[in-house]
């Protein structure tokens, strides 16, 4: 029998974000892990609060309003461990994505070998690229030191030299580094993560052990030139942004001890939770994993032998909304609205909201803005995440490779207000292809999952069994080349008991045929006009599909998705959209 | 739930960390009255590093280079000062470019920081000094009239307050701005134009406090040589009617803007003093309280963003928003005598 049902652990699970702290309680029910319930309070990270210990007693608050179960003692400490009298948890796991993004410097030998790789790790967390050292910078060497020292790095991430490789040149900027760490105030020194040729290990020591804020020694990202290996760096650096959190936010050692040391970073854990389920589920095509949040929003790929983990704070929806615009245009945004606005309208919401993060859409109105920004900062999210898709070199770059199940996460995909607007948001930002089921993680379980399995290895499998997720059904998105109106597939979905339901579809629009959660259907699928609905081009042919809250939904609106140029004809096709899902 | 809170207040006690972002030199000391503008500590570092070759130039190993050099760390050194010194037939040097202080002197080069440059701390405020945080700053305390904004473009200032707001919806442009109001705090409603704060910086004045600023304008703001204070937000928005009332009745009064940028993780924000005398010291305000039945708040969010009301009660358990979004909310009896629903998350307390 598993040693976490014999010990029968109930598990208080803590996601402090930068808008919303979560309280999630996970415990032992007939046998099997279950999510029971979960609270939330607004995150007290920031000012005025700035400690985020009040914010946390708050959501575990609400989760005791409803589970009835007393979790916090008269004293306002957590009752651990659970008491006889049914008060109290077990143990206690944490993510944190609040705070701000960590400034870094990544320092290589090549920019498109050592510097690519550690760009590539500082993107699985919240980092903010402040200044790139490489062989090829023209800068004199007392410039690079200034330039280290006037961007006040938080972070340095080294890499550089194949294990057995290149020293010379590393340690001559190691060196640089050395010496800009030294010319920094003690209290201001980054921490510094050394991810380079194994070989120089000790000499990173002497050069940087008493100057760096802290010195971590990690395997080599690019132990040869042709193997990136992030997988144990990104732990060292999971960690190192804990403890450079804990700097900065008051209450976070508190929670780290209630946790026991159980504290990631929100988007490590996300992606440690997609590497395990891709392992399990043996994905080939991918599984993808989009979270988005107030300070980020994290895109995670797993496969079954790597894991691409990407993190972008530029796209979340919170105090970086201000420099939204940086990373697009007005007009990219204003394609996903059903509203009439003036550009100035948009602009001025972004910046409001910047402000105040944590605010909610009150009107109708409102909550479109907030919708069409969000969909823009994923599809801005996953499109950059797609460069680094392993694949087909050949495959079209506007055209997501196909995948094989896609989970989103977040305040702006789960907040409940309807899931046929969810799916839509994951359609359009995404653009999936092919045949594949979605899964709602309405709860933003996924991260806090990804952390409990540090503890208990059997809560999240048990946890994603029990329907923790809500499963909507199955996509079959169509790439046609046809325009507004013609008819691009015909589809038939047959039930188990023999009936059946038929669908002439058109492009540029979407088809939904009703199959319930837990239930699965043959459909058949004849393209038209060579469209591709996930057989290959023009090729027919019957597939099984499962069941979900929206059931079969079959996209035709092209891929990329194709939009009317006359702005009111797209407005209209956008509330017809929205219509079909329920929305 | 806990409420954030925004103070505007007539009367208040008014206490100001303000410290530099390295060690540096603190100039007051306890019990001393300051002014906004006194420079209370003061920092000194290097606007660059110098890095000196030595082993490279004369060709020779680092450990004969280490030999060759004549400075040691600390020392300071005016330009051309022989850093180090080869013999030989004909002796060759390498000379300081610049004067300057060593850093470091060893593994044949030296480190020399040079163009000294100074961190200036302003006081912001007129006031007291309470505690003296040693290398680093002061605590300052002082009584009056506290107005805090949202945004601020980094300046601190102090002058007698023009009004130029005769409603809380007014836009100020630059034909509003004439020389009868240089050296003046400008109290002006929303600026939608570069031109407006181009010609505030020219006449100049001492100060702008605004309802509302153009997101365009933002970096222009930035440059601008004199404070910007923002109090209700970027965008086209009226100044809330607490505000509006506060300064406009307090025109023609000595008014510090003290722009600092606004930190969400030290509480620094852009605020108004305008510093009056009184017997006594009034509380301190909290920065943030419970929201209760009766409290006076401001909405952060549309549809009735930068309006002020007062809390008409707390429904129990999550209301369903227009927006279809379910939240904690409050039932809020605006000015104009309207009542609405408004998610706790989009209210701020006013006090």
């Amino acid at each position: 029998m598993p040693t976490s049902l014999v010990q029968n652990e109930s598990i208080l699970a803590i996601e402090v974000g930068a808008a919303v702290t979560r309280a999630v309680l996970f415990d032992v029910v007939e046998g099997q892990y279950r999510f029971v319930a979960s609270g939330q309070a607004p995150s007290t990270a920031e000012a005025p609060f700035m400690d985020i210990g009040i914010g946390i007693r708050e959501a575990v608050s609400s989760l005791q309003n409803v589970t009835g179960v007393t979790l916090l003692g008269k004293d306002r400490n957590l009752i651990a461990p659970s008491q006889a009298d049914g008060s109290g948890v077990d143990a206690v796991v944490a993510t944190i994505s609040a705070g701000p993004a960590m400034r870094t410097v990544i320092v290589g030998l090549l920019s498109d070998v050592s510097v690519q790789s550690a760009r590539h790790l500082a993107e699985t967390t919240y980092t903010r690229v402040v200044d790139t050292l490489d062989l090829s910078d023209q800068r004199k060497p007392e410039q690079q030191l200034d330039g280290i020292v006037r961007s006040r790095p938080d972070l340095v991430i080294l890499a550089g030299g194949t294990n057995d490789g290149a020293s010379r040149s590393m340690l001559k900027i190691l060196e640089s580094v050395g010496l800009a760490c030294y010319l920094m105030p003690a209290d201001k020194r980054p921490m510094v993560l050394y991810a380079g040729n194994e070989k120089l290990e000790a000499d990173v020591q002497e050069l940087l052990g008493s100057y760096a804020g802290q010195l971590k020694i990690s395997h080599n990202i690019r132990p040869s030139l042709d193997v990136e290996d992030l997988g144990p760096a990104s732990a060292e650096l999971a960690s190192l942004v804990v403890n450079l959190r804990q700097r900065h936010l008051k209450g976070l050692e508190e929670l780290n001890t209630w946790a026991g040391g159980n504290i990631l970073p929100t988007t490590y854990a996300q992606g440690r939770m997609i590497r395990y389920l891709s392992r399990l589920y043996e994905s080939t095509r991918g599984l993808l994993s989009v979270n988005i949040g107030a300070s980020a929003t994290s895109v995670a790929v797993g496969f079954a032998d790597k894991t691409i983990l990407k993190t972008y704070p530029e796209f979340g929806l919170g105090e970086s909304l201000s420099g939204l615009l940086q990373y697009t245009d007005v007009e990219s945004i204003m394609r996903w609205l059903p509203l009439d606005i003036a550009p100035n309208t948009l602009r001025e919401y972004l910046y409001q909201k910047s402000l105040y993060p944590a605010t909610l859409p009150a009107t109708t109105d409102d909550y479109a803005i907030a919708q069409a920004i969000s969909r823009q900062a994923m599809f801005l999210a996953v499109r950059s995440a797609q460069k680094d898709f392993p694949g087909n070199p050949y495959a079209p770059k506007d055209v997501m490779p196909p995948l094989d199940l896609i989970i989103a996460g977040g305040g702006a995909v789960g907040d409940g207000l309807s899931l046929g607007q969810g799916l839509l948001m994951l359609l359009d930002a995404v653009q999936p292809v092919g045949i594949l089921p979605i899964l709602i993680d309405q709860n933003n379980l996924l991260p806090l999952l990804g952390v409990a399995a540090a503890r208990n290895n059997y809560l999240p499998v048990q946890v994603i069994d029990s329907g923790a997720f809500i499963g909507l059904g199955t996509v079959v998105s169509v790439v046609a080349s046809a325009n507004y109106g013609d008819q691009i597939l015909r589809a038939k979905l047959t039930y188990s008991d023999g009936t059946d339901v038929r669908a002439d579809v058109k492009f540029g629009g979407l088809e939904i045929l009703p199959l319930p959660s837990g239930q699965s259907a043959r459909l058949s699928l004849q393209p038209l006009q060579r469209a591709d609905a996930g057989l290959g081009p023009g090729r027919s042919g019957t597939v099984t599909v499962t069941g979900g809250a929206m059931g079969v939904v079959i996209d035709a609106r092209g891929r990329p998705l194709q939009f009317p140029s006359d702005p009111v004809r797209r407005r209209e096709l956008i509330k017809k959209w929205h219509y079909t899902v329920g929305g | 739930m806990l409420a954030p809170v925004l103070h505007i207040l007539p009367l208040t006690s008014i206490v100001r960390e303000r410290v530099l972002p390295m060690a540096g030199k603190v100039n007051v000391n306890v019990n001393q009255k300051v002014s906004p503008t006194d420079v209370i500590a003061e920092a000194r570092f290097a606007r660059e590093h110098v890095l000196l070759d030595v082993a490279r130039t004369f060709g020779v190993t680092t450990k004969a280079a280490d030999k060759l050099i004549k400075v040691k760390e600390g020392d300071r050194l005016a330009e051309s000062a022989i850093v180090a010194e080869a013999g030989g037939i004909i002796p060759r040097t390498v000379k300081a470019p610049r004067a300057g202080r060593v850093m470091v002197a060893g593994g044949g080069q030296v480190l020399m920081e040079v163009g000294d440059a100074r961190i200036e701390l302003k006081a912001g405020l007129s006031g007291t000094v309470i505690r003296v945080i040693p290398d680093r700053g002061a605590l300052i305390r002082t009584t009056g009239a506290l107005i805090q904004g949202v945004w601020g473009n980094g300046r601190v200032e102090s002058g007698v307050m023009a009004s130029l707001l005769e409603k809380p919806d007014e836009v100020l442009t630059a034909d509003r701005l004439d020389v009868s109001m240089r050296g003046s705090v400008i109290l002006g409603g929303h600026v939608r134009d570069l031109e407006t704060l181009k010609v505030a910086g020219e006449m100049p004045v001492r100060g702008l406090i605004l309802s509302s600023l153009n997101p365009a304008l933002l970096q222009p703001a930035m440059q601008m040589r004199y404070p910007i204070l923002v109090l209700d937000g970027l965008g086209a928005m009226p100044m809330n009617s607490v505000a509006y009332k506060l300064l406009t009745t307090n025109a023609k009064r000595e008014v510090t803007v003290n722009a600092e940028f606004s930190d969400r993780y030290t509480n620094g924000r852009p605020e108004a003093i305008i510093p009056l005398n009184v017997p006594g010291e009034p509380d301190e305000p909290n920065d943030y309280e419970m929201f209760s039945v009766g409290r006076q708040v401001r909405m952060r969010r549309a549809p009735h963003v930068g309006m002020i009301g007062s809390i008409a009660s707390l429904p129990a358990g999550l209301m369903k928003l227009d927006s279809g979004l379910r939240a904690l909310a409050a039932e809020v009896k605006l000015e104009n005598g309207a009542s609405v629903l408004v998610p706790l998350v989009n209210l701020e307390v006013v006090g």
